[in-house]
């Protein structure tokens, strides 16, 4: 039999092997999917996976898809690694869009180019105010982090939809549910034209290098790190384990805000019942194909990202359904997980000298 | 029938004519849709990919047609129409209200290809717009719901309050009310085009408080099947639902923008395409009624007579006098409503027993 | 009125069932020390193979048991990638969520729009006919009396029998119950089956008696709502029927408070359902000491044999 036994540190090699490993296995099994859906799997793969990437266009959609997945990714990552579950980033993009992009409704007719920042501003604190929810419940109440973030979820949902078919409501809409498009000063700069990457895709890219900054030059980091690995030393230390829950929890709704109110003011540009195809949902993939490791997740969001682009192009050029990129970031995960026990754990192969002993 | 045949003709006529060009250049014109939800859902998606066959079918040698499903209103309808584009599609439809602002962004990208959106109201050079006075079949329906209910009480499952909706059931109610002036429409948003269960849910509470019919503005069949299932009758949405309830469905409207969809492209084979708003009804046969099932023939006679009236113009379901639920005179008598009034709709007609959402 | 009454009653029942169905597997689950929040992942599997059975064979009671059985089989994933191959529960069963979701729509493609013919309603001579307790008692369809009876079975299970003792054992101290002898790992596979057969089972009731139809992402949150529903219980079987009940009958009644036109903007009356799971969580949450009691001890811990 082959004996399972507990590594003293994280294996460096197999932390950042089984992410490769995973999606090269995915790929495998993504070509054996498609020869059973009688398609080609070399070119099927090469749809999915590579040619999102093989012209300009396609880099700036990925830039500006994985975008949002980063943000979000690297701030659930910090509560993951404490083994605080905030599954309801969804919802905290959802309040920070409401909130941030609520500025520009009210100010529709601003010249002034103070309303960006304020509304990034107002966008992360509409996003640490709905996680704070659920931080309030789980610390003075106990009560369920996981489940309470994610009822919240609905509810954003249905506040968007109230406010831009109630009080928000394009009063030159003809009835339809959306708010007045935004005025010029409160859309983010493209970065280069005819492209739609734009400068919220920059604050983006940044913002994993200065949680890495965080996570492993500050004392903050330092509990972080402490206390997701050994809760129970962490107590010993000192650690506050209600204080790592709001952190957590404050961090991974800032940013999930940031995130909305960065796509509300640049992709989409207004209000509108719908303004996130589940960035909150697919951030939880990132963040762990990422290793809960800023850097990580910033590839991580950008493998994700070619994914969902490549599936697009699946469904123009190969007549692919769009169930196949679900399944395929399913199964990604799988994996993952499943390689995650070589990181934590040796095999020990039986030989010949210890079955004798 | 006759329309359909008028419009073979016509095709092949195009057909003929266009063999010279094709031979000349090989290439196919590439026709591309984007979809809110999967061509199956046999209802608002089902009735666009039907349109879609219909170019396939009469236009094949011709053109080729693709499509993108489930692609959400949001951040991803803008890149998804510009693949379209970037992948040669020269004509491109977009089929939900919420694709308005990406379709016009889009279009200002690719100046030489042409963009028809569904439902909206903002057109462009190359981008035109389209949508079907489904209200017509609405009105047929409300008398219809009138002529057969015994408890008086209709029960209506909405699905977002927009002009569309809240045009459908006044619509309704109207039919219902020139048979029977004290009707009741109850109302239940289910915020949503498309979740079964959810459906399923508010038929049955609808059918709890009263209700002997059921008709629905959301898209699956799942309020058909649970009115089925309590022997109540119902009407279908956007396509024919009879499969999934011989003995419930009394009509439904149908949702036929296949002849919209081939003229369209013929226009820009022929090179003859140009910007506009097209908003057709009965007439032009963008909308249509299944057949008039489960009811005695005298009411189907009624159903088909009022049907025939709009289809000519002889009669428009918004004629006057109409009075909002306050009770304030919106259109006189003698009068009818003009389009500005019916596209953006948001007051209830008297006597529907709801407050409307906003 | 009475009439009303009865009919929201029996509405409220068929918005309990699938819920009691997941609710009481992912019960056993827990107990066992496992948290999988895979549920809604398995719902849907077990929805669209139910449903494709059902449609090939023409026998939705076969489409009943195809929905258990694939609900097994994805929880079998879950099992074999957490209990063999120790991985975060929590973060394994978000995956096999996204799993299912993928998978249910891959699978499901073919057969959008299809009819089956529903698992209809008993309707017993005489007993059925009575009023007020006829349609209540003895009117409902069969999956619905199923749910009852698998419910009873788990409570007893739990309450009175050796291996339910020894299941609680497991979830409670897995280590002890190792060292006297217990195959830990096996009972614990076992209890994820189980819920994993229960999360299939209302999945399919979904797909094959709701709403007799296949559409992608037809829980539509209910798998997280059975989820909440078992921490509601503090993870006591009798206590799921009436979470489950209440919670059908908050869905059930903001429609109805909408219907009767009581002028509450209805996006808000949507949000109850999930605020009323908030309130409750949070009423049941903060008495600690019943959490406790309650709680498997081990809840989401690996457990990996010293030899």
């Amino acid at each position: 039999m082959l004996r399972l036994e507990p590594r003293s540190t994280q294996s460096f090699a197999a932390a950042w092997l089984s992410p490769v490993m995973a999606l090269v296995l995915t790929a495998i099994t993504g070509g054996v999917i498609f020869l059973a859906m009688g398609k080609d799997p070399s070119t099927a793969l090469y749809i999915y996976f590579i040619e999102p990437l093989t012209t300009t266009s396609g880099l700036s959609e990925v830039a500006v898809k994985a975008g949002p997945l980063i943000l979000i990714g690297v701030g659930l990552s910090f509560g993951f690694r404490a083994g605080v579950w905030n599954i309801g980033a969804e919802g905290q993009y959802i309040a920070g869009a409401i909130v941030g992009g609520g500025l520009a409704v009210y100010f529709y007719e601003s010249e002034s180019t103070l309303l960006l920042p304020a509304m990034l501003v107002f966008g992360m604190l509409g996003g640490m105010a709905w996680a704070a929810v659920p931080a309030l419940l789980k610390t003075r109440f106990n009560a369920n982090e996981i489940l309470v973030s994610l009822m919240l979820v609905y509810v954003a949902e249905l506040l968007l939809v109230h406010l831009v078919q109630g009080p928000w409501r394009n009063p030159q809409g003809w009835g339809f549910p959306g708010t007045r498009m935004f005025p010029d000063v409160a859309i983010m700069p493209l970065l280069f034209s005819g492209k739609r990457a734009h400068l919220g895709t920059l604050i983006t890219l940044a913002v994993p290098f200065i949680a890495w900054f965080i996570l492993a030059q500050t004392r903050f980091g330092f509990t972080v790190r402490v206390f997701g690995s050994a809760p129970l030393a962490a107590r010993h230390a000192g650690v506050h384990g209600h204080r790592i829950i709001w952190h957590s929890l404050l961090i991974g709704g800032g940013l999930a805000g940031l995130a909305g109110v960065i796509e509300a003011t640049s992709t989409i540009g207004q209000l509108m019942p719908n303004i996130s195809p589940g960035y909150g949902f697919t951030a939880i993939i990132v963040a762990f194909l990422g290793r809960l490791h800023p850097v990580g997740v910033l590839l991580a969001g950008i493998a994700i990202a070619v994914t969902y682009i490549g599936g697009e192009g699946a469904q123009i050029s190969a007549g692919l359904p769009k169930a196949v990129t679900g399944l395929f970031q399913g199964i990604i995960l799988f994996y993952l997980l499943a390689f995650d026990l070589f990181t934590r754990y040796k095999i020990i192969l039986p030989s010949r000298r210890t079955a004798a002993q | 029938m006759k329309k359909l045949l008028k419009l073979t003709t016509v095709m092949l006529t195009v057909l003929l004519s266009l063999g010279a060009v094709t031979q000349a250049s090989a290439d196919k014109l590439k026709v591309g849709f984007i979809y809110i939800g999967p061509p199956g859902d046999h209802g608002w998606t089902y009735a666009h990919d039907q349109g879609r066959l219909m170019i396939d079918n009469m236009l094949g040698d011709h053109v080729e047609t693709t499509f993108v499903e489930g692609v959400p209103e949001g951040p991803d309808a803008d890149r998804a129409i510009a693949k379209l584009a970037e992948t040669g599609h020269k004509l491109i439809f977009t089929t939900s209200f919420g694709y308005m602002e990406p379709t016009l962004k889009v279009a200002k990208r690719f100046p030489d290809v042409k963009f028809e959106h569904a439902t909206g109201y903002k057109q462009a050079d190359n981008v035109s717009t389209y949508s079907a006075r489904f209200y017509e079949g609405r009105y047929v329906q409300g008398q219809i719901a009138a002529k057969i209910s015994k408890s008086g009480v209709i029960g209506y499952i909405a699905s977002f309050p927009i002009p569309e909706v809240v045009r459908g059931i006044n619509a309704f109610m109207l039919g219902a009310q020139s048979i029977n002036p004290d009707m009741k429409v109850k109302v239940v948003w289910v915020y949503s085009w498309f979740d079964p269960p959810k459906e399923a849910d508010a038929a049955k509470v609808l059918m709890d408080q009263g209700a002997d019919i059921i008709t629905q503005h959301t898209d699956s069949t799942a309020a058909l099947q649970a009115a089925a299932e309590r022997g109540i009758y119902a009407f279908g949405q956007a396509s024919d639902m009879i499969q999934f309830a011989q003995d419930t469905q009394l009509t439904a409207i149908l949702d036929n923008w296949g002849p919209y969809y081939v003229k369209r492209t013929v226009d820009v084979l022929m090179g003859t395409w140009s910007s506009g708003d097209t908003w057709d009804g009965m007439g032009p046969g963008m909308v249509g009624m299944a057949p008039f099932t489960n009811m005695p023939s005298d009411i189907a006679m009624m159903a088909r007579e009022t049907a025939e009236s709009i289809r000519t113009g002889a009669f428009h379901p918004f004629t006057g006098p109409i009075n909002n639920q306050a009770g304030e005179e919106v259109v006189a008598a003698g009068e009818t409503a003009d389009d500005g009034m019916l596209a953006g709709m948001n007051f209830y007609v008297k006597g529907v027993d709801d407050k409307l959402p906003q | 009125m009475t009439e009303l009454i009865i009919a929201s009653m029996m509405t409220m029942m068929t918005a309990a069932t699938p819920l009691m169905f997941a609710a009481t597997g992912e019960l056993i689950c827990e107990r066992s020390g496992v948290l999988n929040l895979g549920v809604e992942g398995m719902m849907l599997i077990g929805a669209v193979f139910g449903f494709a059975t059902a449609a090939v064979t023409g026998n939705a009671s076969l489409g009943l048991l195809a929905a258990g059985a694939s609900g097994i089989l994805a929880s079998l994933i879950f099992a074999f990638l957490t209990l063999t191959m120790l991985s975060n529960q929590v973060a394994t069963g978000l995956a096999l969520t996204i799993f299912g979701t993928g998978l249910s729509a891959l699978v499901g493609f073919d057969y959008v729009g299809e009819t089956i013919d529903r698992i209809a309603a008993i309707h017993l001579p005489v007993l059925s006919d009575l009023p007020v307790v006829g349609p209540l008692l003895f009117g409902h369809d069969p999956l619905v009396y199923l749910s009852f009876i698998l419910l009873i079975g788990v409570a007893l299970f739990l309450n009175r029998s050796r291996w339910g003792m020894i299941l609680k054992a497991v979830g409670d101290s897995d280590v002890s119950a190792h060292a006297i002898g217990y195959p830990v790992v096996l009972i614990r596979y076992a209890a994820v089956a189980f819920g994993g057969l229960m999360a299939g089972l209302g999945g399919g009731y979904l797909s094959l008696v709701y709403t007799p139809l296949w559409a992608e992402n037809m829980t539509a949150g209910r798998g997280w709502i059975a989820l909440a529903l078992v921490v509601f219980a503090s993870w006591r079987p009798e206590r799921v029927l009436f979470g489950a009940i209440l919670f059908g009958g908050i869905t059930i009644l903001q429609l109805n408070a909408q219907a009767a036109g009581l002028g509450i903007p209805a996006a808000f009356m949507s949000m109850l359902p999930y605020i009323a799971t908030i309130v409750v969580l949070v009423l049941i949450s903060r008495d600690v000491v019943r959490i406790r009691l309650n709680a498997p001890a081990c809840l989401g811990r690996p457990f990996r044999a010293e030899r």
